[in-house]
Formats: C-alpha cells, sequence, structure tokens
C-alpha cells in the first residue's frame, strides 16, 4: 500500500502554540507599506509605469519591517502583528479613510486601527486622488453601466477596489531555478531585443521590471537571514538556536537559488507566496498543486534519509499555519460578500498529471493530515476526484469532512477538463488544473482568469420585467413592456431575457473598464514573471501577456429563479388562477408579511439619511414613524388575506431541488440566460468571458437588496447559495438535490460552479457513513457534477434549526439506526439529538 | 413484462438516502399494512392497510397511496448512480411486505431486472409458500427475531411467535443473505438472557452470522397523537450504551457478528 506511512502522523505540539499566538489578538492594519510606496510614487513620477510598480516593490520590500515570530519554522510575515494586514492604495483609499472609525467594530471582519495609522494614511492619502485604478475604472465605464451599478443589478467592487489576484505562479520552477534563474531567462529576453524593434520601449521597460522585483525579493529573503541570525545569536534556548541558524541558511539560499531539500522548497514555497500578497491586494492567490511541486523534494529527501516523515509534515503544518497569517481588510460591503477574513488561498491535493495518470502522492495525504492539524480556513483545501482516484484517499478526505471544518471541497476532473478544453486550453493543461480562489479552475501558471469578476444577482432583472425596466423612479433597465402585454408566457420570459441580455453588457462594460484600468496603473511585474509566457511576450499579466485569458462573472440564484419562473408560468399561464397584476401587487406587498427587525432597521436608517441629506431635521419621533411605516404592513386586511393565499398557492408548486425531470430541465434553461449570452464577449486582454454560477457568501448581503420574488421568498431575505435548492425548498433528500443539481448544464459553466450540502456529524458517522459519503459524491459526479462541498452542522446549527424551521427543511440527521429530516422531528427527539451531539456522536 | 409493472399495491412512503437498511445507500420503500401490532412501533401508520389521516406538525397529512410498480420504479431507479457506487438498491419495509406478495414480489423482480440490489426488512410472518415467491428476487433478507418466547411475544407484538421461527429456519437455508435484527425493548427483552436466547437461535440458523441490536427509542411518539392513538410505552427510556455493549458481547458469545443500530 502505497500511502500507508504517510496517514496519521502525529501533530507537533508547536503546531497549537503557532495557532495560539496568531490568534491571540484582533488583526490590525498597518500602514508601512502605504507610507514606503507613496514614498516610492513620489520618486518616480514620469517613469513607465511598470517600472514604477517594480521600484516601489522594491522600495517596500528594503524598508517594510520584518519579524520572526515564536517557534516558527518557516517566515516571513507582511505585518508586525499576526494577522495583520497592509493596505494598498493605488487600487482605492477613500473607503477605508470613511470606515475608520467604524472598521474595528463592523459585524464583517473587524480589524483594529491605531490612532497613529490613522494619522500614517491621512498624510499619504492626499498623493493617490485622481491616481487609483478604481478612479481610472470610473472614469472608463459607461453610465448604464454606473447606473445598473447603483441599482444593485449586479456588483464589480472585488476588482473595482483591489488588486486582482486569482492566479497561480509556477512554484514549481522558483522551487527548481530560484529568482537567480528567472533573471537570467529575463536577462536572455532582453538581450534578445533590438532597440529597434516596434515594442521595444515596453518590453525592455517590462523585463527590466522583473529583474528589479527578482533581486528587491532575494533581496528581502536575505534580511530574513540577517534577523535569524542575530536571534540566533541572542537565543538561550539550544534547540530554539539551532532552528534559527537553519532558517538563516535556507533564507541565504532562497529563493534566491533552487532548493536543494524539502525544507528549503517549504521555506522558497513561502516567500513566493506571501511576497505575492505584498505586490497587489488581490486575493485567491492560490498555491494550487501543492503536492505535485512538493513531492518530488520530499521523495527525494526521505529516501536519501535526509529528512523524518514527521518533520517533513510538521513543516507543512507550519505552512498551513502561515496561510493563515496573511490578511486584507475590505470594505465594509465587500467584507459581507467575502466573510471571515479569507484569502482564498486555495490548495489542492489529487487528480492526474498531465499525461492522464493518477497523481496522488505521499504529499496529498500530508495535505489532508496539515488539514486536521490544524483545522483553521486557510488554506482553502480542495481534492481533485476523477475515475481513478484512490479510495482510502477519498475516504480519508471524507475524514475531514466529517469533522465539521467545511473543507475539502470536491471537484469532478471528468467535467472540469473537457470544460476548460471547451474554452481553448490544452489536453495536458487542462488536465493540470487547479482551482482558484472559492471554485474557479484554471490552468496554472499560464493563465490571467479574472475568476472572481463580479457578482450578478439574476433577480434583479426579473424584478425590472415587473416594473417595464424601472427602479426606483430611474429607468434602469429596457423598457420591456407593460404587464398586460405579456400575453404568453414565452412572451414574459422573453422579457426577463432581454433585460438579462441588457444587463450582461453592462456588466462586460464595466469589467473590461476595470480591466483597462488596471493595466494602465497597476501592471505587475512580480507575478507575472512566474507565468507563462509574459518574459517571452514581454508583457505583464494585466496586459495580457498570459496564454490564457478569462473573464469571470458569477451570476446566482437559478434556484429562485427557476421557481419564480415556473411560479409564473403555472399559476398566470397555464392554471390562469392569478394575474401578472395581483402577482405584482401582492410582490409590491411583500406578499402581506412584515419585515424583520433588521431589515426594518436598515430601511429605517436610509430613509432617515436621505431626508437628512436633503435638508430635513429629524426627531426621535419622526426615526419612530419612519420605522413603523416601513417595518408594518401596511396593507388592507382583505389585500394582505389574497397576497396571503397568493403565497399558499406557490409554496404547494414543485421547486427545484427535488429530481423533478420537468422543473430541472427547466432549470437548465433559466441558467443558460446567463451563461449562454456571456460566452460572445471579449476582454481587453484579448480572451474571453465564461461564466461562474456561485455567489461566495454575497446571496446574503445581495439579497437584502431585492424585494420579494415570484418563488414566494419575502423581501430582503437571503437569495439560494451556489447552485443548490432555496433553502428548506428540498424534501426529498440529499439524492434528490443532487440529482437536480447535477441536470444543469456545469460544462458551460467553466468559471465554476458551487454546490453546498448541510449534513449532521452523524450522518458521517461509523465507517459506513464515511463510505455512504464518498459514494454520494462519486453518484453526484457520475452525472456530470462539478463542485460539492458540505457543511457539516454542529449543535449551534440544530439550535437555530429548531427556532427557524422553515430554513432547515433538508437538514438531514441520523436519528437513531436510520436517517432523518431534522425539522420533521419532534421537539423533544429534537432535543434529544442535540444533546447527543454534545457527546460528540453516536 | 408490462403486467408486472402494473401490478398494484399500498405504500405510505419512500425514503432516499438511507444507508441503514442493508448494504450501501438505498432507497426505502415502505408498505402499508401489518400483522404484528408491535406497542413500541416507531411507524404506527404502517400498521393498519386502510388509507389514514395523521396530524403531523399541525397539519392533516394523508398516509397511503395506492401505487403501481411502475411509479415506484421510476423513483427507485432515480439513484441507480448512488447504488452503482456504494453497493446499494431498494430496501421493501413497512408494514409487512409479506402481506403484499403480488405487488412486492413484482417489484422486486422489475428492480433485479434493472439490476438494483434488492433487500426486505420483514417479520417473516407469512405462509411458507409466500415467502419462497419473494426469495428468488432478493439479496438479502433483514429479519426481526423479537423474543423466543412465544407467549411474551404475543403480549407485545399481538402474534405469537411460532410461525416466525419456523420461517426464519426456511429464510435461513433458502435465502442468498439473512441479517438477524432485534428490536431491543426495555421491559420487553432486554436482559443478558432474552438476548442470549435469541441468539442462540440464531448462532444455529444455517449460513446466518449477523445480528444487529436495535436500541428502542420513542421516535414514533408523537405518530400516536397524530393519529388519535394511545402510545403505551409511555416515558420508557432507550436502553443505555453500557446495557447495549453488554448485550453485544452476550450475543457475540455465539460467535456472531454483532452491530449495534442498522
Amino acid at each position: 500500500m502505497p500511502y500507508t506511512y504517510t496517514k496519521n502522523i502525529e501533530k507537533s505540539p508547536r503546531i497549537g502554540r503557532l495557532i495560539d499566538h496568531l490568534y491571540a489578538k484582533m488583526p490590525e492594519i498597518e500602514a508601512d507599506r502605504a507610507v514606503l510606496i507613496t514614498e516610492s510614487y513620489k520618486q518616480t513620477e514620469g517613469q513607465p509605469i511598470v517600472l514604477r510598480r517594480a521600484r516601489a516593490f522594491a522600495h517596500i520590500l528594503e524598508n517594510l519591517p520584518i519579524t520572526i515570530r515564536p517557534e516558527e519554522l518557516i517566515v516571513g510575515s507582511n505585518s508586525k502583528a499576526p494577522r495583520g494586514c497592509q493596505v494598498f492604495p493605488e487600487y482605492s483609499y477613500e473607503w477605508l479613510e470613511a470606515e475608520f472609525d467604524t472598521v474595528a467594530t463592523r459585524s464583517a471582519d473587524p480589524f483594529y486601527i491605531s490612532e497613529e495609522t490613522k494619522a500614517k494614511l491621512r498624510e499619504v492619502y492626499p498623493y493617490w486622488k485622481g491616481k487609483t485604478t478604481s478612479e481610472l475604472a470610473t472614469a472608463y465605464m459607461s453610465h448604464e453601466a454606473l447606473t445598473a451599478i447603483e441599482h444593485n443589478i449586479f456588483t464589480v467592487g472585488n476588482y473595482f477596489y483591489n488588486g486582482i489576484g486569482h492566479f497561480t505562479v509556477d512554484y514549481g520552477k522558483v522551487l527548481a531555478v530560484g529568482y537567480k534563474g528567472i533573471i537570467a531567462e529575463a536577462l536572455e529576453a532582453l538581450n534578445a531585443l533590438d532597440v529597434a524593434d516596434a515594442d521595444y520601449a515596453s518590453r525592455s521597460a517590462f523585463l527590466q521590471a522583473v529583474i528589479i522585483s527578482c533581486e528587491a525579493v532575494i533581496n528581502y529573503a536575505d534580511r530574513y537571514a540577517t534577523l535569524a541570525k542575530q536571534m540566533a545569536e541572542n537565543e538561550l534556548d539550544a534547540n530554539r538556536r539551532e532552528e534559527l541558524l537553519k532558517i538563516a541558511a535556507n533564507c541565504a539560499r532562497v529563493p534566491r537559488y533552487g532548493a536543494e531539500s524539502f525544507y528549503e522548497a517549504c521555506q522558497s514555497f513561502w516567500f513566493v507566496q506571501m511576497l505575492l500578497q505584498v505586490e497587489s491586494s488581490g486575493h485567491s492567490i492560490s498555491p494550487g498543486r501543492f503536492d505535485q511541486y512538493m513531492n518530488p523534494y520530499f521523495e527525494k529527501d526521505l529516501n536519501s534519509g535526509k529528512i523524518t516523515r514527521e518533520f517533513a509534515q510538521e513543516l507543512i503544518d507550519c505552512i498551513w499555519v502561515k496561510l493563515n497569517d496573511l490578511n486584507k481588510v475590505r470594505d465594509a460591503a465587500s467584507a459581507e460578500g467575502f466573510a471571515g477574513y479569507s484569502l482564498f488561498q486555495n490548495l489542492i491535493a489529487g487528480g492526474q498529471d498531465k499525461y492522464g495518470n493518477d497523481a496522488t502522492n505521499d504529499v496529498s495525504f500530508m495535505c489532508i493530515n496539515a488539514t486536521l492539524h490544524v483545522m483553521l480556513p486557510m488554506p482553502s483545501f480542495s481534492v481533485r476526484v476523477w475515475n481513478g482516484s484512490p479510495h482510502e484517499f477519498l475516504l480519508r478526505a471524507a475524514e475531514v469532512t466529517r469533522t465539521g471544518v467545511g473543507l475539502p471541497a470536491y471537484y469532478n476532473d471528468e467535467v472540469i477538463i473537457p470544460s476548460l478544453m471547451s474554452r481553448g486550453v490544452t489536453l495536458e493543461d487542462a488536465r493540470n488544473y487547479n482551482i482558484i480562489g472559492c471554485v474557479e479552475p484554471q490552468a496554472p501558471a499560464k493563465t490571467d482568469g479574472w475568476h472572481d469578476a463580479a457578482f450578478f444577482n439574476m433577480l434583479r432583472p426579473l424584478e425590472l420585467v415587473f416594473s417595464n425596466g424601472v427602479d426606483r423612479g430611474v429607468q434602469v433597465g429596457l423598457r420591456t413592456g407593460e404587464l398586460h402585454e405579456f400575453t404568453t408566457f414565452e412572451k414574459f420570459y422573453d422579457a426577463y431575457k432581454a433585460q438579462m441580455n441588457y444587463f450582461i453588457k453592462l456588466l462586460v462594460n464595466a469589467d473590461n473598464a476595470i480591466d483597462i484600468a488596471h493595466a494602465r496603473r497597476c501592471p505587475l511585474p512580480y507575478q507575472s514573471c512566474m507565468i507563462e509566457d509574459c518574459i517571452g511576450r514581454g508583457k505583464s499579466l494585466q496586459e495580457g501577456g498570459a496564454v490564457y485569458n478569462f473573464t469571470g462573472p458569477q451570476g446566482f440564484g437559478i434556484a429562485n429563479m427557476t421557481d419564480a419562473l415556473l411560479a409564473v408560468k403555472t399559476l398566470v399561464y397555464d392554471k390562469k388562477v392569478l394575474k401578472l397584476c395581483e402577482l405584482k401587487a401582492a410582490l409590491d406587498n411583500n406578499f402581506g408579511l412584515d419585515l424583520d427587525n433588521a431589515t426594518a432597521e436598515r430601511l429605517t436608517k436610509t430613509v432617515a439619511q436621505k431626508l437628512v441629506a436633503d435638508g430635513k431635521t429629524l426627531t426621535a419621533d419622526d426615526i419612530k414613524s419612519i420605522y413603523l411605516a416601513v417595518s408594518k404592513n401596511n396593507a388592507p386586511d382583505a389585500d394582505k388575506k389574497r397576497y396571503g393565499e397568493i403565497r399558499e398557492m406557490i409554496e404547494d408548486l414543485p421547486k427545484y431541488g427535488n429530481d423533478l425531470t420537468d422543473v430541472d430541465a427547466f432549470a437548465r434553461d433559466v441558467a443558460y440566460t446567463y451563461t449562454k449570452p456571456l460566452e460572445s464577449y471579449k476582454n481587453p486582454r484579448g480572451g474571453m468571458f465564461q461564466a461562474g454560477l456561485y455567489p461566495v457568501s454575497a446571496n446574503v448581503p445581495l439579497g437584502a437588496q431585492t424585494g420579494a420574488t415570484p418563488d414566494g421568498r419575502a423581501a430582503y431575505t437571503p437569495i439560494a447559495d451556489g447552485v443548490g435548492p432555496a433553502a428548506g425548498r428540498d424534501i426529498k433528500g440529499p439524492t434528490a438535490s443532487a440529482n437536480s443539481v447535477a441536470k444543469l448544464d456545469h460544462f458551460i459553466a467553466s468559471n465554476g460552479t458551487l454546490f453546498n450540502m448541510k449534513f449532521h456529524p452523524s450522518a458521517l458517522a461509523g465507517q459506513s457513513g464515511l463510505e455512504s459519503f464518498v459514494a454520494l459524491v462519486r453518484g453526484f459526479f457520475d452525472q456530470k457534477g462539478m463542485h460539492m462541498q458540505f457543511n457539516v452542522v454542529s449543535r449551534e446549527t440544530l439550535r437555530d434549526a429548531q427556532k427557524n424551521p422553515e430554513k432547515y427543511k433538508s437538514l438531514v440527521v441520523r436519528v437513531a439506526g436510520y436517517s432523518a429530516l431534522f425539522t420533521t422531528l419532534s421537539r423533544s427527539l429534537q432535543d434529544d439529538i442535540i444533546s447527543r451531539t454534545e457527546q460528540g456522536g453516536f | 413484462m408490462s403486467d408486472n409493472l402494473s401490478v398494484r399495491g399500498r405504500i405510505f412512503d419512500i425514503q432516499r438516502f438511507s444507508t441503514h437498511d442493508g448494504p450501501g445507500i438505498r432507497t426505502i420503500v415502505f408498505l402499508k399494512g401489518c400483522a404484528l401490532r408491535c406497542r413500541w412501533c416507531c411507524n404506527p401508520e404502517s400498521q393498519s392497510y386502510e388509507i389514514e389521516t395523521m396530524i403531523q406538525n399541525g397539519k392533516p397529512k394523508t398516509m397511503g397511496r395506492d401505487v403501481t410498480v411502475e411509479e415506484v420504479l421510476k423513483e427507485v431507479l432515480q439513484d441507480r448512480p448512488y447504488y452503482n457506487r456504494s453497493g446499494g438498491g431498494v430496501t421493501l419495509s413497512g408494514g409487512e411486505s409479506l402481506l403484499q406478495p403480488d405487488f412486492a414480489v413484482a417489484l422486486l423482480k422489475a428492480c433485479k431486472e434493472n439490476g438494483v440490489n434488492t433487500a426486505i426488512e420483514t417479520t417473516g410472518i407469512a405462509h411458507a409458500d409466500v415467502i419462497k415467491r419473494f426469495l428468488p428476487y432478493l439479496d438479502t433478507v433483514l429479519m426481526d427475531i423479537k423474543h423466543i418466547n412465544s407467549e411474551k411475544h404475543k403480549e407485545f407484538t399481538n402474534q405469537p411467535n411460532d410461525r416466525i421461527l419456523e420461517n426464519a429456519k426456511l429464510i435461513a437455508s433458502e435465502a442468498s443473505k439473512m441479517i438477524v435484527r432485534v428490536p431491543v425493548i426495555p421491559t420487553f427483552n432486554d436482559t443478558v438472557a432474552e438476548i442470549a436466547e435469541i441468539a442462540a437461535f440464531t448462532a444455529q440458523l444455517p449460513n446466518v452470522d449477523e445480528i444487529h441490536l436495535l436500541p428502542y427509542h420513542n421516535m414514533g411518539r408523537d405518530k400516536y397523537a397524530g393519529l388519535g392513538r394511545e402510545y403505551f410505552m409511555g416515558d420508557l427510556k432507550p436502553p443505555t450504551n453500557e446495557l447495549m455493549l453488554i448485550l453485544k458481547q452476550t450475543a457475540e458469545q455465539f460467535g456472531l457478528k454483532v452491530q449495534i443500530g442498522g
């Protein structure tokens, strides 16, 4: 058995202490990078932008404070404080300045910020006025696109406010040849240029920028070598002194040169990973196939007796901890969409090599061990599954799923490889895919995928069909007609498609505006030098240097849209028990329902702020009456009764997620209203648009901006997450729900789909639980599902399910010798299950 | 063939993704009507063959519907990918499927013809001839042996056990695989002596080496109220884990493979 030895390696006690240190305090915002980049930019005005970027990067790396945290074996931190973060004024800064006083107290991802840091940032910010990517992007966008964004049809906030990220560099190349090797490659390319070449100016500037960046990284590692040596001299503990001397030796050699040991490879990997996140603020910078590029170093050291399995595991565990040391502050709205301080550094194990052989190895299993040892959100750990995946590998992965940590996510090679090939990726490159960020597949080290390009709320265009394109008094969408003109369902559906096409076009406009702004203002030579074919083309990634270029904005709301359109079709057109205008009245009046407190408070605040901005003075009583007006449904009782009946009629209809052939076939068609039009658009880097179907966590905040919808969803409540059924509407268990999802066309959503399932840990109990779980994943993937992840729910969730049973109708729990839907159980039995969970399963 | 698919029967539920009633991921078809009236029964709506109304979460729900083999088969086949990957299939439960032999055998036959693994959960209470009709189409028989003492059996289930024990021998010698299941019910059979008797009987059955001990639970309590019936088990507590482990050891002494729970 090839993998026996790397399973269940014990966790080193060091790891727990590293984690405790990391999480001792609230993360903190630091000003050093912002101050340094401003200093550098002031000195390089008038120079080519790509050189200015390289010089700024070098200036930052020369002066950024460095630190080695207690007991670390792998070193390199981009902030003094654990889990601290730097800021990136070249992308945007106004939002942070506006949120200085609330960023520490906000509900999603708070950060501490000292008065000193605020003062430093206030000092540098004026320099950036008019110089940021976000300002340039806004200037490039069409008026209609700006209006659509303002009215929450879609949001492009991610890349508007931040760097792009969302790539995997060639870690293997740095491990093999070091930055000396890459500098040599750039020099060779530079020497091959002729000063009279048409593009000599841009090419030579880019290649010089690469060389400056690589040298900056080598010098930065040298600073760590010096620091480690100094610390060793002052260290009283002999063991730690040895460790520090080893660290010093490592940093003196890598990433300057190729790694000669597994330990050096780990340190080299880490410098690459963390410094990419100093160069820009893009997230989802994904380590990708760590098991593939690390295993040769592990095998070599193991065979030569240079390393033990235990120490190799400890080093991998240290990397897992370090991946949680990196952090990023986002604006308050984005923080809700990406809640959980996540940097989405996706790391994947298993799958095939480029020749189609199974590539699972010892390090693949050690990645699973590390995830079990560290139990933190980073890395976003994924596994690739194909028909030839070793069963024991999937069983071991299932053990991680069972812990409830929400990892790993499972990906289906059998869908993703052909899907990428349909976008022009070669067979070998497609077989070598990894996942970026949440769920986005790409050919690593060759792709600029722009994978997270927007959130597109598929419910908002439907709202505009009901209002002939008008939102809050503004003509935001197309005039698709008055309701009485929709004499057939086809006409109604066509109006929806017309609104969709219109907004998709505007989404493309907005994304491309941002794309060009990044190329003009923030080309990134350091990341580019590790992605093919930037050196060859003499262009940064942002200017189209990669072999493959995509833009992948994600749509969400498939489940709600399917149920909504089917409700319209069935009730209005087939059964004729409801008129469209009646439905509109019911939607406008939120089916006669009152708003929940939180929503009412939010809306009250919005209204009050608007009135104050208009020059009105408001008393406490005024605000109270606004609150009453928004929270209470003031429709006459007779109308309310009718609205309630309408909602009941809707609720009785068959819903997506129950393995119903007709409904699911319709869902497939509804998804096409988003995925198909996108395929025809191009981006400025010479690539195409490709759709993703997933909302990250934006289904909640963007749902809060969406009124009641014809699927019976109440106003401002969450939209279904991913491609799964709307919460509580799948009542036939996990296989039925998975079958519905599998009936969507996952191949066309080549930017990724996301299917979340909820389980109670007991459903995975024992060896037979693990076996059934693996069979469930396999069975879904046999039907060409793309991705699956599991929420193995806790006691807290079960408590919440008791309070809000409507949200948990599909939650499966193991009762006593069999499984059942939790909410169908009696209160006393529910309590019983919760108390049994307390005992850690049964 | 088409005759087979049009046979009608009465069921009250189909539950997918069951992992505890036979190997792998299974779809359980619950047939309506049973000859026993076990006091602890967690599916009281299964007992009467008549279609009933049960109040569930405050709403009346019809229990029981008449279906054809074809309709059931269609739903069963929807989870074929999961059977293929897990070695699972269909399990007929109840109620008691032996009481609807035409429908149940037709359904099992149709499943076998479609390559689906089959199992039955049964009380074993039927004429031998009826059971013989089932066996060619069954991969696994999960058969309850609730008590060796016929008097006590009758007191708690309304039926003596003579025929059940006879049929156990028949099934053991002719079925592909048989597993004995024992609901462990406090006040009825939760003593070492009673479990030992059942284990001894099981160990003597030809080709049988596996027994499942299913601890009592009061999951069905609310259903009795929903049907307007009295629940006789009152506040009876489930057997403790410690007791279950002792009973497991008891059965193991007879050379059986013992599993707690399904």
